[in-house]
């Protein structure tokens, strides 16, 4: 609880920062586009600004922007067809968010063991193989792993389709082929989306697999015959696991804002690339929303991390419960 | 044994970052062709002797383009990790040798920092000031500071209960000389390790931002742009989208690599 009041300074920071930084720049979306336009006259664009509310100070602006924020309201989006910025988020999110869990999905059930066979075979060649790809998916721009997977097996190969979620003979597919296509689309954004995290987390994993290895109580129990395996797969295994939860905490904030890259790389109707359309068209209400959403699903992300490190660890939920 | 390679590695990548800048230094003298020359028989060339790296849809050599990209790319680079760097500096110092409550304070506002997705406020920034090679390095440098700060604070904090720092107190030395002078100097190791990867960071999103078309704009040439226009014609010119993407690659690699061997060298407990 005492977390969830701590964001609240957090949230407002963010809508000031982003509200100000909007405002100020040159360029206004009542006048982009319409400048050079003879139809309009300076009245016309007088009477959009009025419209929009852009005619009145920036406080003012803000603060009914934000009243309306409360009730998750944001107002409608500037483009054309005027609709609420809040459907236009609600039917573009769960691409987004599904893309991002499969991706946390495939970087645990991966990174995890390799983490592991990497340490407990320390220096092995299998360990020092890892580690060429773990260095190598830090450096790889995930875009461009994108595009070279997109040539390879989609136009070379032709085994995976480049772009979209559904083919364009979708409507006319039994269910079980809607779900198989819904799954050929994904493997590559969600594989795309993940290598990053990937090297990351089985670094880490590593690292933390190796250190309590080395830690006293491990020697102790290694002293009183408990088996190998026991102490690796087991004693080991589940503390060095501790900080994987944090790390994944951390990730979010890099996933959400990957999300824009990827979707626009493989055009997926998702948050991230209605986000990057938003931007260029100067939709202020649907860029500020949608850094709002994105805000707060970090937040929670952090929040759930933190949740389920207090629930995995023994010496904090002890201090939760007295 | 364990040590030469660790040392091995740092040194590849020390090689790269060196050839790199070289490349990008000479670009005018070694390149080939003129970047934005516009050669319209010569569209979309694969690669060639004449054109190592092909040519793309307005006929400009690729490579030449390459060379000029990575001046763009270590720009942005170096100026963006300047900016954090005196961001993180200043933050950092006063939060580790004020401490108190200016320390909690300042390091809860780079707590939250450190949570928002900044790709996010980068692109709006960007899109909303024009995207120029200016803003880039300006936004980026503005969201990247945050892991030097808590590292200065880090170093203040521990330097600050050791004898020589005490002796400098009791003599009276005054707060920023003794920064300066005292605190500073033994801090540089670890900060000079998160600038070297934080040079590798920033020419990944200046890639990214230029491949979305937020970064910077054709004509003048950058590893991302050219990116785009690969995956614009990724049916029938894949060179387009090959040899950029290595070059960042490998430019990302070097900086990591020099920056792991650094961070060995400077903090030998985490071997």
């Amino acid at each position: 609880m005492r977390r969830l009041l701590g964001m609240i300074p957090l949230l407002l920071g963010i809508t000031i920062i982003s509200f100000g930084m909007m405002h100020l720049a040159p360029g206004e979306p009542a006048v982009v586009g319409n400048e050079f336009n003879p139809k309009v006259a300076v009245q016309d664009i007088e009477r959009l600004r009025a419209y929009y509310g852009l005619d009145k100070p920036l406080y003012e602006q803000y603060w009914h922007w934000l009243s309306r924020l409360a009730v998750l309201d944001f107002g409608q989006s500037f483009s054309s067809d005027g609709r609420p910025v809040m459907a236009k988020i609600t039917e573009r999110l769960p691409v987004t968010l599904w893309i991002n869990i499969l991706a946390i999905l495939l970087i645990l059930i991966v990174a995890i063991p390799m983490g592991v066979i990497s340490a407990v075979r320390q220096n092995s060649w299998l360990d020092r193989g890892m580690t060429v790809f773990v260095f190598i998916g830090f450096a790889i721009p995930s875009f461009w792993l994108g595009l070279l997977l997109m040539i390879l097996l989609g136009v070379n190969l032709n085994w995976l389709p480049v772009s979209g979620l559904h083919d364009y003979n979708w409507q006319q597919m039994s269910f079980w082929d809607q779900q198989v296509d819904l799954f050929k689309h994904l493997i590559l954004p969600v594989f795309v989306s993940a290598i990053g995290g990937l090297a990351g987390m089985s670094r880490f994993m590593r690292s933390g697999m190796l250190d309590v290895i080395r830690a006293d109580y491990i020697t102790t129990a290694r002293a009183m015959g408990v088996s190998e395996t026991n102490i690796r797969y087991r004693l080991a295994l589940k503390n060095a696991l501790l900080p994987i939860i944090t790390l994944l905490g951390l990730s979010v904030p890099g996933l959400i804002g990957g999300s824009v890259i990827v979707e626009q790389l493989f055009s997926l109707p998702g948050m991230g690339l209605l986000f990057y359309e938003a931007v260029l068209s100067r939709d202020y209400p649907l860029v500020m929303g949608i850094t709002v959403i994105g805000a707060v699903l970090t937040l929670l992300g952090n929040l759930i991390a933190d949740l389920s490190y207090a629930w995995a660890d023994p010496r904090i939920r002890q201090r939760g419960n007295s | 044994m364990r040590v030469f390679t660790e040392h091995g590695l740092m040194l590849v990548g020390g090689i790269i970052v060196i050839v790199v800048a070289l490349l990008a230094i000479l670009a005018p003298w070694i390149a080939p062709y003129d970047p934005t020359a516009i050669h319209v028989r010569d569209i979309l060339m694969p690669p060639s002797w004449q054109h190592w790296c092909g040519t793309d849809t307005l006929g400009r050599d690729v490579f030449s383009r390459m060379l000029f990209g990575a001046r763009v790319s270590l720009a942005v680079g170096f100026v963006a990790v300047g900016i954090s760097l005196i961001i993180g500096l200043i933050l950092g110092a006063i939060a580790g040798y004020a401490g108190g409550r200016s320390d909690a304070l300042l390091m809860r506002a780079t707590d939250m920092v450190l949570c928002f997705p900044t790709f996010f406020l980068i692109l709006a920034v960007i899109a909303f000031l024009e995207p120029s090679i200016w803003n880039i390095m300006i936004v980026i440098g503005l969201t990247s500071w945050m892991g030097v700060a808590r590292l200065v604070r880090a170093e203040f904090l521990s330097l600050n209960k050791r004898e020589f720092v005490l002796a400098a107190h009791s003599l009276g030395v005054p707060a920023i000389r003794m920064m300066w002078r005292y605190l500073l100097p033994n801090a540089m190791g670890p900060v000079l390790v998160s600038a070297v990867l934080g040079v590798a960071g920033a020419v990944l999103v200046e890639s990214g931002l230029s491949f979305l078309g937020l970064g910077v704009q054709p004509p003048d040439p950058s590893w991302g742009n050219i990116l785009t226009e690969g995956k614009d014609n990724i049916q029938i010119a894949w060179w387009l989208s090959l040899y950029p993407g290595l070059a960042i690659l490998i430019t990302v690699l070097g900086y990591n690599l020099l920056g792991e061997g650094l961070r060995d060298i400077f903090d030998p407990k985490l071997q």
